[in-house]
């Protein structure tokens, strides 16, 4: 089934009208209500009616996600505090976050591109799904929520962790789709099956996969443990959260929403567009965001685009799976990690060296991140507590900056590698 | 008073025979040993003939080191010699951090290393109380 036929199905040339004039009143509304955005176009000499083309887009400055951070935490709205009825935000390089507004309009664009990605997974009104995702300020599980919703579909907002319970919930419940990081859906079925479950017994039959990508191996392994069909869908908070694309069952590439988000590819270094199959990084522009709409946004994500209509029918522009980042980022159990943030959280613990090494693995099917320091302060040697108490302030702050438990690992000064050119300390052993 | 060594060991292989071959080449004999773990890191603890050159050559060879001020009491090889001691630091409201046992060729008696928050106190009381501590010359 498709959601909205009259958008998904529709012709190129109705799409590129759409985008062009909410292009153009997207650039208005920044122009006129956004002081950073004004700035910004003006010095690059661009006037809102100047956009005769959607290939006019590439005048535009990109807007990177600094530029949200030094609007922190308000300043890139473009509508006045009582317009906004949601605050979202994510984990930003520094340990601040990067905020996001929806106003109500916003939220039902929301659950409208949502409801398009689960019909287009294969949910129906029939489905009872079970939402895994934490019910905090990252936008997974509420965009989920609304959006199957909308959908007809029934909620279970279990939220993330107690693998027990949510077992026990799937069995009890009889769930029927169910939304998560793959990886946690690996993990569940890791751990129901330990309890002696028949996994492919349960009436499970949808998964909604979000929240850090996962390779064809590793869907065939979800697919085969838990019998159902798993797709994968994408989004950032900047944008809307997830929504922006997702699969069909088809599983080749996601659709893109595209009369709400124009998705452009550009050259990684020279930051010009390439054509269509070409991979390089993803930027996007919002096209009918009130709270915050977003120009140009530099996804950091590599991926590519694929223009051609899709079995299943839908003539949307589909991007292929997220092939890597340009930035350091790293993706762990759906958390957005910098290692930036793991040095601030390091540099402000007194006794160790300023030398770090990361290294992420999987331990089974869920990531696991270790952090190893120096120990340089020989003072603390006198009492064992004081060296645990370290590795525990270190798993304490990293977790209140993070959002995830690290593993963290005390070794000795001058033990750690140490780098004359660009500092390689993350090994992803994934 | 008695200056004890202490070395951070990361729980890896070789990491032991590494410090023990660095004191070995700088001529530097081991008197006491203890080594306490967790499954991440250990320290290795001990009385070494000249404490200073020893923390010196291992901070030169890259390991976090430091001196600790201890006491060494000699107790009766038989039951309840230790417990005696342990009583007469309590009843001085003395926390102890840590204590291990050497033997020590030229005597028959036992020998206990404490580590205590409150040295000179825990010192004193024992004394008053008779019970034999043991001076740098006797170790050195």
């Amino acid at each position: 089934m498709i959601w909205n036929e009259g958008i998904e199905c529709a012709s190129r040339e109705k799409i590129e009208a759409i985008q062009l004039e909410r292009l153009r009143s997207t650039v208005e509304n920044c122009y006129n209500n956004v002081p950073h955005y004004k700035k910004k176009l003006d010095a690059a000499g661009v006037k809102p009616g100047d956009f005769k083309t959607l290939a006019d887009i590439t005048k535009i400055p990109f807007t990177e996600k600094d530029d949200l951070r030094a609007n922190y935490p308000y300043k890139l709205f473009a509508v006045p505090m009582k317009d906004v009825v949601r605050i979202h935000a994510s984990s930003g390089t520094t340990g601040k976050p990067t905020v996001v507004g929806y106003t109500q309009n916003d939220l039902d664009m929301w659950a409208e591109v949502v409801a398009r990605l689960a019909c287009a997974a294969g949910a129906t009104s029939e489905d009872i799904a079970q939402i895994s995702f934490g019910y905090t300020l990252f936008t997974g599980a509420f965009g989920l929520h609304y959006g199957l919703e909308k959908l007809g579909a029934t909620i279970i907002p279990i939220s993330g962790g107690n693998t027990d319970r949510q077992i026990n919930v799937m069995e009890d419940f009889g769930t029927t789709l169910l939304v998560s990081t793959p990886s946690y859906a690996l993990y569940l079925a890791e751990v129901a099956k330990k309890k002696g479950i028949d996994t492919k017994k349960l009436p499970l039959k949808i998964g909604m996969f979000g929240g850090e990508g996962h390779t064809e191996q590793m869907r065939a392994q979800i697919e085969k443990e838990l019998d159902i069909i798993a797709t994968e869908n994408y989004g950032l908070s900047e944008i809307i959260g997830p929504g922006t694309s997702g699969e069909c069952t088809v599983k080749d590439g996601m659709h893109i929403a595209e009369d709400h988000f124009y998705c452009e590819i550009v050259d990684k270094d020279t930051l010009e567009p390439v054509p269509y199959g070409e991979p390089g990084e993803m930027v996007i522009t919002s096209l009918s965001k009130e709270a915050l709409p977003i120009l140009r946004y530099r996804t950091k994500d590599i991926t590519w685009l694929i223009p051609e209509k899709c079995k299943c029918g839908r003539t949307s522009m589909r991007m292929a799976k997220i092939q890597g980042r340009t930035d350091d980022m790293l993706i762990i159990r759906g958390v957005n990690v910098f290692p930036s943030q793991i040095e601030g959280v390091l540099l402000d613990v007194e006794g160790i060296g300023p030398h770090y090494e990361i290294i992420v693995k999987k331990d089974g099917v869920m990531d696991k991140i270790e952090v190893m320091v120096e120990l340089v302060d020989a003072s603390l040697l006198e009492s064992f507590s004081a060296l645990e108490e370290i590795e525990k302030k270190i798993k304490h702050d990293l977790f209140t900056i993070l959002n995830i438990s690290a593993d963290v690992h005390l070794a000795e000064p001058e033990s750690l590698k140490r780098f004359e050119g660009k500092a390689q300390r993350v090994t992803d052993l994934r | 008073m008695i200056k004890q060594l202490s070395v951070f060991i990361e729980n890896k292989k070789g990491r032991l025979a590494k410090i023990t071959g660095v004191l070995a080449d700088a001529g530097i004999d081991l008197i006491a040993l203890s080594i306490a773990d967790t499954t991440n890191f250990g320290i290795m603890r001990g009385i070494v003939k000249d404490p200073d050159k020893a923390v010196n050559i291992l901070k030169e060879n890259g390991f976090t080191a430091s001196l600790a001020e201890v006491f060494v009491v000699e107790v009766p090889d038989e039951p309840g010699g230790l417990s005696n001691v342990l009583q007469l630091l309590d009843e001085a409201d003395v926390s102890i951090e840590y204590l291990y046992s050497f033997v020590f060729a030229q005597n028959e008696n036992a020998l206990i290393l404490f580590r205590v928050e409150d040295i000179d106190g825990a010192v004193a009381k024992l004394k008053q109380n008779g019970v034999k501590l043991l001076t740098a010359d006797d170790i050195y």
